[in-house]
C-alpha cells in the first residue's frame, strides 16, 4: 500500500473526488459549499488547491480527507469508498492512510516532539519503522530537538515536527490545511521545501489548501475553486501565473487578500 | 459592569450549573438540618407544653443523698402524703402518678414499639383526665389494662382481647378494658403505654403504696405559686420537691431545645464539611472561567476598565451565582427538612406533628452561606483577573496558565503536614481527655499540610499508576499526562474527594477496632452459653432466675444483681451472684487470690483492689442500703471489663438487705451448649416473653455490631453528601479540561483516534484524579483512625487496631466509580466534538 521512494512518476490515483456537492442547511438558508466537484489526486504528485473565501476549498480538502462528511457524490482513497464508511472506520482510514499537517501546528504540548512524530503510530499500536523514522527526521532537521516540548520549540520547528508527523507513519496522502499560514516567509519556505522533497524524493503524494500564491508555486499542480466549483488549474505553477490566474477568478482580488488579520482564511 | 457580569453569567450557564449545584447541596444541607430540628423541636415543646396542662404543681420526692455510711435512698411518696397534699388551702385534688417499664406483644408475640419506649403508668381512679378514653372502661384489678390509641392501631387490638404484657420478667396476660389517647410525647414518639389500676400498677412497679409523684390540681382562682407555697408549708420540705406546672414545662422545653442543638450541631458538621468541599469546587470553576475569559476581560481593561472594575465584576458574577445557589438551596432545604421527618417515621420513631418551622433565621442563613462561601471562593480568581495585562487583548495566542512556582506553597504544606503529624502522634501518648484536643488540633494541621502538597504528591502518585495506564495505550499515556498537565487543578479536584474519604474510612476504622475490642471484652470473659435481660436493660424480676435455675438442661446460671453499699464512707455498687455458679459461668483473668465467691468471701476487680489498697485476705466493712454492716473478705483480685467489674459477692449475703431485689441479667450454662432448641426452650420457659432476651454470645455480637453499623451508616449517609459534591467537582473539572483542549482533541480525531478511545482517555483522567484522591484520603483516614484508636483504645485493655480491608476496597472502588460516573458526560462530550470546529478554534 506504501509508495515506495523509488516510484518514479505514476498516474495511479491516490484520492479522486466524483460529482462531489456538500449543501449547509435548507430552503432559503440554503447553501452550495460544493457544486459536483471532481478532481483526482494522483499518487506521488503536489496538488494545492486555491480559491477566494467561501469557493469551498477547505471543504473539498475537509471531504475529501474524510474529516468532514458530503451530501452527494463519491470520494475514494486509494480503493476505498468513504461515502459508505462509519465514523470508526473513517477514523482508522485517517490513521492508517491519510497523514495531516495543519495551521495551527496542532502538537500535543504534553509530548516531546518525538513523541508527537510517533503519535499516530502509538494510536494505531504500532511500532514506527526506525530506518525510515530517521530519514524523516533528518530530512526535517530536528535530530537534536527530539526531547525538546513543542512549549521549547520556535513556530517554524513546531511545524517541521507535524511535517514529520504526517510523514511518519508513510500515509497514501498527506492532507495540508494552510500549512505555511502561521508562519514567517522563511519557515514557511522550508515547510513547503520539505513537502515538495517528500514528494520528490519520497513518492509522497500531498494536497495542501493555500492562499499565498507562493506556496502554490511549489506545488505541481494548482486546483482553483471559486464557488464550490473547480474552475481552473495549471501545471508547474509559478506564483506568477498563479497571481495572473487569481485576477480573472470571479470574486478574486490578490491585491486585496481576502484573508483575516491573522492570516488565515475564513 | 454590573450588566457585564450578568451577562456573563448568563453566557456560561452551563458551565455554572455544576458551582450552583454545589453550593446548593450545601446550603440544603444546611437550611435542612435548621428546618427540621426547629419543626422537631417546635413540636416536641408543644407536646410537652399540653403533657403539663393539668399539673399545676408537681411534688417529686427529694433524694438523700449518701452520708457516712448510710447509703442514699427515695423518700417514699405514701397514700398519706398524698390525702395531705389534696387538702391543701387551694388544691382541688391530688393525682397519684406511678410509672415503670411495660411491654407491649403485638398478636404474634412481638414487641410494639422501641426497647427503650414501652412505659407504663397507673390510670386515677374511675376517670382520669389526664387520658380520655376512646372506648371502654377504667381498669379495675390486675386482670384489666388500658392501651394507647395508637398502640392498639399498631398491633390491632380491640376493647376486650386479651393481651401479652411484661413489666419485669414474667408473663401477664390481662384483657383490655380500654382504649384512651394521650399527648405524651413518648406515645407521640413511638413508644406505648399501658395503663393498670393504681393499685395494680404499685404492686407491678415495686411500689407498693407509694407514688413516684404526686400532681395537685389547683382550685379556680389558686394561682400555681399559692398553691406551691401552700404545700411547701404543710408537706416535710426535706423529703419533697415542689415544681408549679409552668416551670416544669420550661425546663422541658430547655431539655428539648438542648438536646436538639447537640443533633442541629452535628448535622451542621456535615453540612460544614460539604460546603467546604464546595468551596473548591467554586474557586475551581472561576479560575477556569477567568482563564478562559482572558481576552475578554483584557479587552474590558484595554478599553479603561480598572483593575477593581474586573475584580468586582467576577464577584457580582460570583453574588449572582450564590443568590440563585442559596434560594434554591433552601428550597430543597425545606424539603430535605420535611423529608428527615417523614424519613424518622419510616424508621418507626414517629415525631409528633406540627408544622413545618422555616424561622427567618433559617432563610437569612441559608442566603448569606450561599452567598459568602461563592464569593469567598471566587475573590482570589478576581483578583487574578484584575492582574490580566490590557495587551493580552492583542495577542492571539491564549495566556499561558502562568506556571507559579510551587516551592513556597510545597515548603508551607510540609511544615504543616510535619506539625500536623507531630502533634498527632504527641497526642496518642497523652490521656484520653487531654489527647482529643491535641488529635483534633493535629488532624485540622494536617489535612491542610496534606491539601497544600496536593499538587507535589499528584507527580508521583499518579506516575505510580502509569505501569497500569500504560495497558490502555496511547488513551491512557494521555490521560496520565492531562491529569498531572495543571497541578494546581487536578489537587484541587482531588481534595474534594479526599476530605469525604478521610472521614469515612476514619470513622470505618475506629469503628472496626471498637467494635472488636468491645466484642472481645464482652465475649471473652463469658462462658455461659446464654445471657437473659430485659430489653430495655430494666431490672429483672428475681422470679425469672429462679425459673431458669429450676429448668432442665440448666446447668449452672446466676443472676447479676445489683446493689449499692458504702465502705469507708465512699459509695460502691455491688454485684450479686449465685457463688458457686459463677465460676463456670466467667472468664475472668484472676491475678491474685482466687476467684471464690461464697458467704462472706468476695471478689473485687483491680481498680478497686488499687484505690482500697486491697489484696487476697484483706477485710473490709459495707455498709448495705437498709442501713445493716457486714464483713467481708476478699478471696480474689480479678482484671473487670465493662460487663462485670467492682465488687462480686454471693447472693445469699446481698439479698436479704435488699427492698426490691432486682437483676440485671441472669448468666446461664446448659448441659448441651448453646444452639436454637436449647435457647427455644428456655424463651418457654420464660413464657415466651417480648420484654425478655435470651442472648448468645453470637446474638451479644451481633447486637454490640449493630449499634456500630447503625450510626456508621449514619455517618456514611450524612458524608455521602461531601462525596456528591466532590463528584460535582471532577465532571467540572472535566467539562473545562475538554473544553480547553478542543482543539488538541480534535487534532487526535484527526489523526485517528476514534471516539472510543477519546472516551478512554477522559475517563482515565477522571479515574486517575479521583483514585488520587482516593488513596489519599484512605492514608489519612487510616492514620487518624490509628491515631483516635491509640487515644480511646489506652483505657481498654481488649483494644486492638482492625483495619478494615475490605472496606477500604470499597472506598477506593467507590473512588474509581466516582471517576468513571463523573467522567460520563465530559467524555461524551470530547467524543462527539466536531472535529474540524475545534481544529480551527484558536
Amino acid at each position: 500500500m506504501t509508495t515506495t521512494p523509488t516510484a518514479g512518476r505514476t498516474t495511479a490515483v491516490a484520492a479522486r473526488a466524483t460529482e462531489l456537492s456538500k449543501i449547509y442547511g435548507q430552503g432559503e438558508t440554503r447553501v452550495v459549499a460544493l457544486d459536483r466537484v471532481s478532481v483526482d489526486f494522483r499518487q506521488a504528485e503536489f496538488t494545492a488547491i486555491m480559491g477566494p473565501s467561501g469557493s469551498g476549498k477547505s471543504t473539498l480538502m475537509h471531504c475529501v480527507a474524510g474529516l468532514d462528511t458530503f451530501s452527494s457524490g463519491s470520494v475514494r482513497i486509494g480503493d476505498t469508498e468513504l461515502g459508505s464508511l462509519k465514523d470508526k472506520q473513517l477514523t482508522k482510514l485517517r490513521r492508517d492512510k491519510i497523514g495531516f499537517i495543519f495551521q495551527a501546528f496542532n502538537l500535543l504540548p504534553t509530548l516531546t516532539a518525538l513523541e508527537n512524530i510517533t503519535l499516530p503510530m502509538d494510536i494505531a499500536g504500532r511500532k514506527p519503522d526506525k530506518a525510515w523514522l530517521d530519514q524523516v527526521i533528518r530530512m526535517v532537521g530536528l535530530s537534536g530537538r527530539l526531547s525538546h516540548r513543542p512549549s521549547q520549540l520556535s513556530g517554524g520547528q513546531q511545524q517541521r515536527v507535524a511535517v514529520a508527523r504526517a510523514l511518519a507513519s508513510r500515509p497514501d496522502i498527506i492532507f495540508g490545511d494552510e500549512p505555511t499560514g502561521n508562519l514567517d516567509s522563511r519557515s514557511g519556505a522550508e515547510v513547503l521545501g520539505f513537502l515538495r522533497n517528500s514528494v520528490r524524493e519520497l513518492g509522497q503524494t500531498v494536497v495542501m489548501v493555500t492562499h499565498d500564491p507562493v506556496a502554490a508555486a511549489y506545488a505541481d499542480r494548482v486546483v482553483f475553486l471559486a464557488d464550490g466549483r473547480i474552475v481552473d488549474e495549471i501545471h508547474g505553477p509559478t506564483a506568477d501565473s498563479v497571481l495572473d490566474l487569481m485576477r480573472n477568478l470571479p470574486g478574486g482580488n490578490p491585491q486585496t487578500p481576502e484573508f483575516d488579520v491573522k492570516g488565515r482564511t475564513r | 459592569m454590573f450588566r457585564t457580569a450578568l451577562r456573563n453569567v448568563l453566557a456560561h450557564k452551563a458551565r455554572l450549573l455544576m458551582t450552583v449545584l454545589a453550593v446548593m447541596l450545601g446550603v440544603a444541607f444546611v437550611s435542612g438540618t435548621l428546618v427540621f430540628t426547629n419543626t422537631i423541636s417546635d413540636a416536641y415543646q408543644k407536646s410537652s407544653a399540653k403533657g403539663f396542662d393539668r399539673v399545676d404543681v408537681a411534688v417529686q420526692p427529694e433524694y438523700q443523698d449518701s452520708k457516712g455510711n448510710q447509703v442514699g435512698r427515695t423518700p417514699e411518696l405514701t397514700q398519706a402524703l398524698l390525702e395531705k397534699a389534696a387538702k391543701v388551702p387551694g388544691a382541688a385534688s391530688a393525682t397519684g402518678v406511678v410509672t415503670g417499664f411495660t411491654a407491649v406483644a403485638d398478636k404474634d408475640g412481638k414487641l410494639v414499639g422501641g426497647d427503650w419506649q414501652s412505659a407504663g403508668g397507673n390510670y386515677w381512679g374511675t376517670e382520669d383526665p389526664r387520658y380520655p378514653l376512646v372506648s371502654g372502661h377504667a381498669p379495675r384489678g390486675k386482670d384489666e389494662v388500658l392501651i394507647d390509641s395508637a398502640t392498639a392501631k399498631r398491633a390491632g387490638y380491640q376493647v376486650g382481647d386479651t393481651v401479652r404484657l411484661s413489666v419485669d420478667g414474667p408473663v401477664l396476660t390481662p384483657v383490655i378494658s380500654g382504649i384512651f389517647t394521650t399527648d405524651d410525647g413518648n406515645v407521640a414518639a413511638g413508644g406505648s403505654l399501658t395503663l393498670f389500676d393504681t393499685p395494680t400498677a404499685q404492686a407491678l412497679f415495686g411500689k407498693k403504696g407509694t407514688y413516684d409523684e404526686i400532681d395537685v390540681q389547683a382550685a379556680p382562682g389558686t394561682s400555681q405559686a399559692a398553691l406551691k407555697a401552700e404545700l411547701d408549708k404543710a408537706l416535710p420540705a426535706k423529703l419533697v420537691d415542689t415544681t408549679t406546672g409552668e416551670q416544669l414545662a420550661d425546663d422541658q422545653a430547655e431539655l428539648i431545645a438542648s438536646s436538639m442543638s447537640s443533633l442541629k450541631q452535628g448535622l451542621l458538621v456535615f453540612a460544614g464539611i460539604a460546603l467546604f468541599v464546595g468551596t473548591f469546587i467554586i474557586a475551581n470553576t472561576f479560575t477556569m472561567l477567568v482563564a478562559q475569559r482572558t481576552r475578554e476581560l483584557a479587552l474590558l481593561r484595554a478599553v479603561g476598565a480598572s483593575r477593581r472594575q474586573v475584580t468586582r465584576s467576577v464577584l457580582i458574577e460570583a453574588f449572582a451565582v450564590g443568590t440563585v445557589a442559596g434560594v434554591t438551596g433552601l428550597a430543597a432545604g425545606v424539603g430535605i427538612g420535611a423529608g428527615l421527618r417523614s424519613l424518622l417515621g419510616s424508621f418507626g420513631a414517629s415525631v409528633p406533628d406540627g408544622p413545618l418551622v422555616i424561622s427567618p433565621g433559617t432563610v437569612v442563613a441559608a442566603l448569606a452561606v450561599g452567598i459568602l462561601i461563592t464569593m469567598l471562593a471566587a475573590w482570589l480568581p478576581g483578583r487574578r483577573a484584575a492582574k490580566i495585562p490590557p495587551v493580552a487583548a492583542m495577542s492571539s495566542v491564549h495566556a499561558k496558565a502562568t506556571t507559579k512556582s510551587l516551592v513556597l506553597r510545597n515548603t508551607l504544606g510540609a511544615l504543616f503536614a510535619a506539625a500536623g503529624v507531630a502533634v498527632v502522634l504527641v497526642g496518642t501518648t497523652m490521656d484520653t481527655d487531654s489527647g482529643q484536643g491535641a488529635m483534633g488540633l493535629g488532624a485540622v494541621l494536617l489535612i491542610i499540610g496534606v491539601f497544600v502538597l496536593t499538587p507535589l504528591l499528584s507527580r508521583p502518585l499518579i506516575a505510580a499508576a502509569a505501569p497500569l495506564l500504560r495497558a490502555f495505550g496511547v488513551s491512557g499515556k494521555l490521560a496520565r499526562q492531562n491529569s498531572v498537565r495543571n497541578p494546581r487543578r487536578t489537587a484541587a479536584t482531588a481534595s474534594a474527594l479526599m476530605i469525604g474519604l478521610t472521614l469515612i474510612t476514619g470513622m470505618t476504622v475506629m469503628a472496626g477496632s471498637l467494635q472488636k475490642s468491645i466484642d472481645k471484652m464482652a465475649s471473652s470473659a463469658i462462658r455461659a452459653d446464654y445471657v437473659v435481660s430485659m430489653a430495655n436493660r430494666g431490672p429483672l424480676s428475681p422470679d425469672v432466675a429462679k425459673k431458669i435455675a429450676a429448668s432442665d438442661g440448666v446447668t449452672a446460671s446466676s443472676p447479676l444483681r445489683n446493689g449499692e453499699s458504702r465502705i469507708d464512707g465512699g459509695t460502691e455498687f455491688l454485684t450479686g451472684v449465685d457463688g458457686a455458679s459463677i465460676r463456670e459461668l466467667t472468664d475472668l483473668k484472676v491475678t491474685d487470690g482466687s476467684f471464690g465467691v461464697g458467704g462472706t468471701r468476695v471478689v473485687v476487680d483491680k481498680d478497686r483492689a488499687k484505690e482500697y489498697g486491697w489484696s487476697a485476705g484483706s477485710r473490709f466493712t459495707a455498709h448495705f442500703e437498709d442501713g445493716k454492716a457486714q464483713r467481708l473478705t476478699v478471696a480474689g483480685v480479678y482484671e473487670g471489663n465493662e460487663m462485670l467489674n467492682g465488687i462480686i459477692l454471693d447472693n445469699k449475703v446481698l439479698t436479704p438487705h435488699l427492698s426490691d431485689p432486682a437483676d440485671m441479667q441472669v448468666m446461664v450454662k446448659t448441659a448441651d451448649g448453646a444452639s436454637d432448641g436449647v435457647k427455644d426452650r428456655l424463651e418457654k420457659t420464660l413464657g415466651a416473653n417480648p420484654a425478655i432476651k435470651v442472648q448468645d454470645k453470637q446474638d451479644i455480637s451481633n447486637e454490640i455490631a449493630k449499634s456500630f453499623t447503625l450510626v456508621l451508616n449514619m455517618v456514611y449517609g450524612l458524608l455521602g453528601m461531601a462525596v456528591i459534591v466532590a463528584v460535582l467537582g471532577v465532571i467540572n473539572t472535566l467539562a473545562m479540561s475538554v473544553f480547553e483542549r478542543a482543539q488538541e482533541i480534535g487534532m487526535l480525531r484527526a489523526i485517528g483516534l476514534d471516539r472510543r478511545a477519546v472516551k478512554r482517555m477522559v475517563r482515565l483522567e477522571s479515574l486517575v484524579i479521583s483514585l488520587f484522591g482516593g488513596v489519599l484520603g484512605i492514608g489519612l483516614g487510616v492514620f487518624f483512625g490509628w491515631a483516635a484508636g491509640e487515644l480511646l483504645g489506652a483505657k481498654m485493655p481488649t483494644y486492638e487496631l482492625v483495619l478494615p480491608w475490605g472496606r477500604m476496597a470499597v472506598f477506593l472502588l467507590l473512588a474509581g466509580t466516582v471517576g468513571v460516573l463523573a467522567a460520563l458526560w465530559p467524555a461524551r462530550r470530547a467524543a462527539r466534538l466536531n472535529m474540524l470546529a475545534a481544529i480551527k478554534a484558536e
